[in-house]
């Protein structure tokens, strides 16, 4: 069925990448973290990125996420080159098109499931009563309507990733991303939240963009993309249980625009 | 959403919090305590030179006269022939302070009309000297018979190899220009009972008497006492400030004093008072060119003379107490700064997560900031708190000070007699007074000190909003714990 959906999902391009390269620089040594990527991600994609430590997946992540921008190359979001767009255009982007889902959670410590909810409304300037009403509904939908007073702490790792997928949605972003959603929970937990992730995902159509190293997770993804060094590799032999049409062999061709 | 964050952050690292706090209040405290304590010196000094000066006089001006000139006081007393011998005899002169030298009073409307002058009053100081005794009787020994109604204000023997004790008893006049009482020897006194003169009172016979000569001489208000062999009602009782002997014994109308000591139309001091602080010198300078031969003396010359353990208490607060407070609020900015600096540190995930969500950098700033505010906040109020506490324990614990003015005493007067008015202006004997140290904690004070405590949050929060500013959304993605 993750066939069908993504098959019927190729009409709008949502980012198309263009040589992308990322260079940083550490301690004098200057490290290629992304050299030179091509690739287009349709609207409604759930896109799943691949790869070992250091490959580049993260850093992918973030010139995505408009997190930060590429050293060279162009980045296209809905027809806007993020390389070139300036740090508060990129904050509004952040803030109305995305949503991100961590690893370790990155809820803040001090503040209850509910108010690190209202977090992501923060830069939306809506009321108080508006943001409250919101930031419960979203708890509601990930089933945390009773915890909403509890702080973090008091929270299991599951419960945690469930708030944090609360925020990530309570925007309605274009854009879902979440960088190892599930690398600090037990099998259980992650089948939970990988199961959640993708229910909502079918449910609302957002696109979803996830980093992992787990292949299971990766399999749940309609498509999947290897990095290796900076660049997209074709998928390692064997790493695949079988043939899945969602998979992109090679990247996209490049020098599209 | 930006109360709550700034109140559940504080309330976690609540220690740390408290420890800005109670550092910026330390600094803040220190401040307070040592500005209360300068002010308090300051006030003791005022009350010093108010003792010595009178308020509201800015310059005094007098003319010294040269002791050859003047000589020794003599009595016009022969003690004739034999025929008075064993009588018993008592007179009284009366004369210009000693070493005074009279100014016509046309001099104070020319002082008066300087520019820069707001007021200028004529008083002339006077010591009478009474003497009374027995004439010697030939060949007989001393009958020592000491005359009834004599004052025990200071008696002698005579210094001669005389036969019979003479009593020899001095006390001090100053004439008052009865229409401005307000400055002149009466300024440096405070009305303890009646009242002092009126206008109308330019030739009336009425005296306001010193309260400790009066106490000494059992006089009180409404009795009579003669000066000069003239009956004078005393109308008022006053004290000079301090408790100290600057002020004159007895006061008595300008134009009385003058025809009593042969002074009409002169006064031997000349009260100024400038219409603005900042004028002083430019008048004392004034006055010395329409007045060269005078001696002319501010306030500031007067301080300057003052030594004493009160002196070294005003150095005390102007060099150390000012550098400790200062150094103390340094310190304290200085670690506020660096605990926030800290803190923010400790929150790099935190805070990229925030900018990864879209939150603006500023916004961010401004919760680092808000969080360093309240800080100072409670800083400023702890400080108040220790400031006003340390203030008191100065005030409850410091020891008496002591000022002494005019050590380098000249010559006194001849045959003794320092008129103890014009002592300190004239600078002819050392004098001594002794005053409370308080530590007065003023409004202003209290909003100085809160200010600080806020500008040191204020400060500390800039620093850590500045660390928090360059922080990256991406480092929402660090992988430390």
């Amino acid at each position: 069925m993750t066939v069908a959906i993504s098959s019927t999902l190729g009409d709008t391009v949502l980012y198309e990448l263009t040589a992308v390269t990322k260079r940083y620089t550490q301690r004098r040594k200057q490290v290629d973290a992304l050299a030179g990527i091509d690739l287009t991600i349709d609207e409604g994609e759930f896109l799943a990125i691949q790869g070992s430590t250091g490959s580049g997946k993260t850093t992918l992540l973030q010139m995505l996420g408009a997190m930060d921008r590429p050293t060279s190359g162009s980045l296209l979001f809905e027809g806007r080159d993020l390389a070139k767009l300036g740090e508060s255009d990129l904050t509004e982007l952040r803030s109305h098109s995305f949503g991100f889902i961590f690893q370790a959670f990155n809820l803040i410590p001090t503040l209850t499931a509910q108010e690190n909810v209202e977090t992501a409304l923060v830069p939306w300037h809506v009321n108080a009563k508006e943001r409250r009403g919101r930031a419960a509904e979203a708890l509601d939908g990930v089933g945390l309507a009773d915890r909403a007073r509890h702080i973090p702490s008091e929270l299991s790792g599951g419960e945690q990733q469930r708030v944090a997928i609360a925020r990530a949605l309570v925007r309605a972003p274009r854009v879902i991303f979440a960088d190892e959603p599930s690398g600090n929970l037990d099998e259980r937990t992650r089948d939970d939240i990988i199961g959640l992730l993708e229910e909502l995902w079918r449910e609302r159509g957002q696109t979803l963009i996830v980093v992992t190293h787990d292949t299971w997770v990766a399999g749940r993804a309609s498509r999947r993309i290897w990095l290796d060094a900076g660049r997209l590799e074709a998928p390692p032999m064997g790493d695949r249980p079988g043939a899945e049409a969602t998979v992109a062999p090679v990247p996209e061709p490049a020098l599209q625009a | 959403m930006f109360f709550t964050y700034i109140y559940r952050e504080l309330r976690r690292r609540h220690r740390q919090a408290l420890l800005t706090a109670l550092g910026l209040a330390v600094g803040v405290g220190l401040v307070v305590a040592v500005t209360a304590y300068a002010s308090g010196v300051s006030d003791a000094q005022d009350t010093v030179l108010h003792s010595l000066y009178g308020v509201g006089t800015d310059i005094t001006v007098s003319q010294t006269q040269k002791l050859d000139q003047a000589g020794p006081p003599r009595f016009d007393m022969n003690p004739g022939g034999q025929d008075r011998q064993g009588k018993a005899f008592s007179r009284d002169a009366v004369r210009s302070a000693p070493g005074q030298k009279s100014l016509s009073a046309s001099k104070v409307t020319s002082v008066e009309s300087l520019g820069g002058v707001a007021q200028a009053v004529g008083g002339l100081t006077l010591t009478s000297i009474h003497v009374s005794g027995n004439f010697a009787e030939a060949f007989s020994q001393g009958g020592a018979q000491p005359p009834s109604g004599g004052s025990s204000n200071g008696s002698m023997p005579a210094p001669s190899a005389s036969q019979a004790p003479i009593k020899v008893t001095s006390y001090s006049i100053a004439g008052v220009d009865v229409g401005q009482t307000g400055l002149g020897p009466l300024s440096s006194t405070e009305l303890v009972s009646g009242r002092t003169f009126t206008s109308a009172e330019t030739s009336t016979k009425v005296a306001v008497l010193d309260k400790a000569y009066a106490r000494q001489n059992n006089y009180g208000l409404g009795d009579t006492i003669k000066v000069c062999g003239a009956k004078y009602t005393v109308i008022g009782l006053v004290t000079s400030a301090a408790g100290s002997s600057s002020g004159s014994n007895v006061y008595i109308p300008l134009t009385l004093a003058q025809k009593m000591s042969d002074n009409v139309g002169k006064v031997n001091q000349i009260y100024v008072r400038a219409s603005s602080a900042n004028d002083i010198v430019a008048v004392k300078k004034e006055i010395k060119t329409v007045l060269p031969k005078a001696t002319v003396t501010t306030a500031q010359d007067l301080a300057g003379q003052v030594s004493g353990s009160l002196k070294s208490a005003s150095q005390l607060a102007d060099t150390l107490g000012k550098w400790l407070a200062i150094a103390a609020l340094i310190a304290a900015f200085a670690v506020a700064s660096l605990l926030t600096v800290s803190a923010v540190s400790r929150r790099v995930r935190e805070f990229g997560t925030l900018k990864a969500l879209g939150w603006k950098s500023r916004r961010v700033v401004g919760q680092v900031m808000g969080e360093s505010v309240v800080q100072g906040v409670l800083g400023g109020i702890l400080g108040v708190v220790i400031g006003v506490v340390g203030a008191r324990l100065i005030a409850h614990f410091s020891p008496v000070l002591r000022a002494t003015v005019g050590q380098t005493a000249t010559a006194g007067g001849p045959g003794g007699f320092a008129p103890p008015g014009m002592r300190a202006a004239v600078g002819q004997a050392a004098q001594t007074v002794a005053v409370h140290l308080t530590a007065p904690v003023s409004i202003q004070l209290v909003l100085l000190a809160a200010g600080l405590a806020l500008l040191g949050g204020i400060l500390a929060g800039a620093v850590g909003g500045w660390r928090a500013a360059r922080l990256r959304p991406a480092d929402a993605l660090r992988r430390v714990d």
